[in-house]
């Protein structure tokens, strides 16, 4: 049964204005995350314990620092969205929330921007 | 308690409605809890992929340093709990795809497919430790390992 309006369902945003967009993204970078560990875990598994020469070898193959900048940039998102939803139930202060929800933001930039940085500059040769 | 409470700050004590310790715990609700304290886990684990990347482009002292740390004896137990909880969340993520679909809400199902990703977020952790030989290495040759990392 549906209660909206005609103009309501050709918006599809409902009362949070969001619609199904959190949901949609979680769920979006979720697959993608599923896909991008497989690959990424193989990679770490395979150069842990090597010395930087050997590292630097395996970021000559740009396969290898395109998987793990797309995983940074799926990661930072679905792990931005997780937090939010765990501050949102349990920080009730309106203060501590919108901090919280800040800086969950800001670390979750952070963490893909480093992760990013640093694969930018191990492909391009460091 | 047999007695009831009597005062606190001049008011009656109330009665709470009833949170997690009063109910026996069950798979479904154990898994689901583990699915977002695993979640919160990565999302600071994430932290240390970044600086291993970080450690790797910035040059080869910095990077044997982090390696250090990371293949010492406490680096390597954090590294092994990061990786069942990539898996257990995962895994978790693929119980909740199913269940976005409609399907699989049969209590059984639900109890047998808690059960599954759990057993299998421990078999995988172990498999990927033991084929990698760290795992092997870290329990055969523990204090071997963390004097040659401290040293």
């Amino acid at each position: 049964m549906n209660m909206r309006t005609p103009l309501k369902n050709a918006r599809r945003l409902g009362s949070a204005k969001e619609g199904a967009d959190h949901f949609w993204k979680q769920r979006v970078t979720a697959v993608a995350n599923l896909i991008l560990v497989v690959l990424v875990m193989w990679l770490v598994l395979s150069m842990a314990g090597s010395d930087h020469a050997t590292v630097k070898t395996w970021f000559a193959n740009p396969l290898v620092g395109i998987v793990f900048a797309l995983l940074g940039i799926s990661g930072a998102i679905h792990m931005r969205l997780g937090m939010q939803v765990i501050i949102e139930d349990y920080v009730h202060g309106e203060g501590v929330k919108v901090v919280s929800l800040m800086l969950n933001t800001f670390f979750a930039i952070f963490v893909g921007a480093a992760i990013l940085f640093a694969v930018a500059k191990l492909s391009f040769g460091a | 308690m047999a007695e009831a409470k009597t005062l606190r700050g001049g008011r009656a004590e109330r009665p709470l409605s009833p949170h997690l310790q009063v109910y026996k715990p069950i798979i479904n609700m154990v898994m689901s809890i583990l699915h977002r304290i695993t979640g919160a886990a990565l999302y600071f684990g994430s932290a240390l992929l970044a600086w291993w990347l970080v450690a790797a482009a910035a040059g080869p002292d910095y990077f044997a340093f982090v390696n250090g740390i990371m293949g010492s004896l406490i680096g390597r137990l954090i590294l092994f709990g990061f990786t069942w909880a990539l898996f257990l969340h995962a895994l978790g993520g693929i119980r909740h795809f199913i269940w976005d679909t409609g399907k699989g809400y049969e209590l059984s199902t639900v109890d047998r497919m808690c059960w599954t990703s759990l057993i299998a977020s421990i078999v995988l952790t172990l498999l990927v430790w033991l084929l990698s030989g760290q795992f092997a290495a870290t329990f055969a040759q523990a204090p071997l390992n963390y004097i040659s990392a401290v040293g």
